[in-house]
Parts: structure tokens; sequence; C-alpha cells
């Protein structure tokens, strides 16, 4: 409990941290001003959603391999909390899309993608909702989340190639391009920060996991006694 | 060699069922007519209008139609309790999933070409000069529906709310067929029609990709 809590304690020192950098420390960008200060924690964001969808890839890639239930576990945590994430993303975006493109929304590659993913993940969540027995709900689960894995980079694909026929409604460059070394600095801080929340929600919610796995063994073996 | 053999013979077990009762074919069919005389209160079906949203439309009600068609194949097995003697009779589970698609993939592409006709005249579109790379682009749109289509409806029709959870799971997981198959189709019914290699190309890409994860994954989908 100690352990957990000076865990939890020294990623919210973190987090303050790369708010504190991202507000402060990083450069005003030029043409965009203030607004574009989100993009530390909409990248570091994104980057940490796909890291925890790509440990739910090897979480049930294990779990149909091995059968044990921890992988079981891992595979849904870090499903759920790749999840939460990718909602920060896909709320931060148009939060700075709006007053730097002009719009809320458009059905750009990286944005429609992005929402694909965010789709992809929530069926995975649901469909481990609606199948009662255990092993069955995570071997299931497993094989769907795995086939969701081996979508995405189609649907990147399909949809880099196919739906960004319109010019990106981009005031600056390409985005990367002719970054501040100092902004990088921040950003990969913020990532690194991102990252220790992640581990943090993982570690947490496993433990969740695992004492609801527990339940159902105690639950069952009562019911059949 | 014995895959083929127990795969074949389960085609013919498939298609046997369907062509006695012909229930899952006329009920599609009628689906989709029913979802492309709806679309056409949506916009305004001029030849020229039709040529700009006609593939998308087109490939959506394909794709509504198959996660609908799609739920039986397993469920039926699962409701006659016929699931475990099928896993007896074949050596790998393969073969099972194997005969299956390829007659989900059958039973679409024979939905799909009773159906262009009437589309073309409803719409107002010229099919016939494009039709050899229609049935292409129809053929292999279809098998990637019905290859993940029938991985998918073996996890859902073990699941509660299967009706609603099957379109839930497949149509997200179907977004780059429908990208791909609208993009080619839509240039084949273009003013001056043109066939997109790449796109044509990536509908293959994806097919194998998901036969290749099916015959690696598949027999865990029907493990007891």
């Amino acid at each position: 409990m100690k352990k957990s809590a000076s865990g939890a304690l020294a990623v919210v020192v973190l987090l303050g941290a790369a708010a504190y950098a991202s507000f402060f420390i990083a450069p005003t960008d030029a043409k965009q001003g203030l607004i574009y200060r989100i993009l530390f924690l909409h990248v570091a964001s994104a980057w940490t959603g796909l890291t925890a969808f790509f440990i739910c890839f090897v979480a049930n890639l294990l779990y149909v391999w091995r059968r044990k239930p921890k992988w079981d576990w891992l595979g849904v945590s870090a499903g759920e909390t790749g999840l939460v994430f990718t909602t920060v993303v896909l709320v931060s975006g148009p939060i700075w899309a709006h007053p730097v493109w002009g719009i809320w929304w458009t059905w750009d590659a990286r944005l429609t993608s992005t929402f694909v993913l965010w789709l992809l993940y929530v069926a995975y969540l649901l469909l481990r909702t609606l199948i009662e027995e255990p092993e069955r709900r995570a071997l299931l689960s497993a094989l769907f989340g795995i086939f969701a894995f081996v979508d995405v980079p189609l649907v990147f694909g399909s949809i880099r190639w196919w739906r960004t026929q319109h010019p990106q409604p981009i005031i600056m460059g390409e985005p990367g391009s002719g970054l501040d070394p100092l902004m990088y600095k921040v950003l990969f801080f913020s990532w690194f920060a991102m990252l220790a929340l992640m581990t943090l929600l993982l570690r947490q919610r496993y433990r969740l996991e695992a004492m609801r796995g527990d339940l159902e063994i105690i639950q069952r073996d009562r019911e059949t006694a | 060699m014995s895959l083929l053999s127990n795969s074949s013979a389960l085609l013919g077990k498939e298609l046997r069922t369907e062509f006695r009762s012909r229930e899952l074919l006329t009920t599609t069919v009628v689906f989709i007519v029913i979802i492309l005389v709806l679309f056409s209160f949506t916009f305004d079906p001029t030849s020229d209008e039709s040529r700009r949203f006609g593939s998308g439309l087109l490939w959506l009600a394909f794709l509504f139609a198959a996660s609908l068609m799609l739920q039986p194949c397993f469920l039926r097995e699962q409701t006659n309790d016929t699931l475990a003697a099928l896993r007896l009779a074949v050596a790998d589970p393969f073969a099972i999933f194997l005969a299956k698609l390829v007659a989900n993939t059958l039973f679409l592409l024979v939905t799909e070409l009773l159906l262009l006709p009437l589309f073309a005249v409803m719409y107002n579109v010229p099919v016939l000069p494009v039709l050899p790379q229609l049935v292409l682009v129809f053929f292999l749109g279809s098998l990637g529906i019905s290859v993940a289509g029938t991985a998918l409806s073996a996890i859902s029709a073990q699941a509660r709310m299967r009706e609603l959870l099957l379109p839930l799971l497949l149509l997200p997981l179907l977004t780059p067929i429908l990208v791909a198959s609208t993009e080619v189709t839509s240039g084949l019914l273009d003013r001056s029609p043109y066939v997109q290699w790449k796109g044509i190309g990536f509908l293959g890409v994806f097919d194998l990709v998901f036969l290749t994860a099916l015959w690696l994954f598949g027999e865990y989908l029907l493990e007891e």
C-alpha cells in the first residue's frame, strides 16, 4: 500500500513537472501562440495509447499461447488504459484544431484512423462484458484483440492512401518539421510522464482484475459445493 | 490433401443447406434492395450524383447485409449442436472455416451480382463495359468480408446479444475493405472508367493477412 502510494506520488510529481515544462519552459510557437502547448498532452497521450495497445496485443498472444489468467488480466488492463489515453487524444485534438484549423474535426487520415482504432478497442471491451464464462471470455477476447491489432496497420494504410486527396488544413508545414530542440525535449519528457501514468493505471487496473478473477473462482467453487 | 477434401465435403453441406431453403440468399437480397431504395431518398440520384456516391452506398449496403448474413454461420451449428460433431469429423479445424468462408463468399458474390443490374438501372450508372473488373472487386471485397466475418461470427455466436455484437465487432474491422473497394468501384463507375490497381492489390493483401490470421488462430475459436 505504502509502495503504491509513493509510486502514485512520483507520477503526480512527474506529471506536474511535465505540465510546468509544457506551459513555461517550452518556447511559445511563433505562429500558433499559446494554443500549441496542448500538443504536449495530445502527442504524448497518442504515443502512450499506442504503447498500451501494443502491450494489450502481446498479452493477448501470450494468453492464447500460455492460457495463464494473468495474461488475460494484463490484456484487459492495457486495452482499457490505452482507450483512456486515446480518448484524451480525441478530445484534446479538436480543442487544438478549432482555433488553428478553424474547425473541430476533419476526416483526415490521422484523425479518422485514430477514431477507428478507438472503436475497435471499445468493441474489444464490450465483447468482454457479453461472455459469462471466464476462460471463454479470456480466449475469445484475446483472439479478437489479435485480429483488431492486425487490422490497425491496414486501417492506417487504407485511410492514408485514399482519404487524403484533400489538402490537409494545416496552416504551418508538416507537423514535426522544424520543431525547436527545447520543444522536442519537453515533448519526450511529457511522453515519459505519460508512460509513468500509464504504468500506474495499468498496475492498479491489473490488481483490480486479478481480484475480480479470484472472486469469480470463489463464487464458482461455492456454487459447485 | 485431407484439408481440401474435408473442406470440399463441408462446403457441399453448406451449399446444400442453403439451396434447399434459400433463406439466407432471399432475405439478404431483399434487405439490400430495401437499403438501396432508402438510400435514394438521402440524395438526388441523378447520374452524376450517383457516380459520386453510388459506389460508397453500394459497399455500405453490402457490408451491412454481410454483417447480418454471417450471423447464422456458426449460430446454426450451435443451436443444432452440430459443432462438436463437425470438429470431430475433420482433422484440421481450419477445414471448417475454409468451407464456411468459401460458402459465405459465394453467397455474398451471388447476392451482389443479382443486385448489380438493379443498382445500375435505379441509379443510372452503366456497368456492362466494366463488368469483369467489377466482378474482380466484388470477389476480393467479399472474400475479405467473409474471412473476417466468419472468424468473428464464431466469436459472437458464443456471446450474449450476438445479433448486435457481430456488426459491432465486424464493421470497424472492415474499414479498410470499405475504403479500398469504394475507391476502386468509383473509379470503375467514372465517366471515363479506370482500374485502380493499387486498390485491388490492397484488397488482395487484406484477404491474405486475414486468411493467415484465421489459419493461425482459427482452431482456438472453436475450442470447447
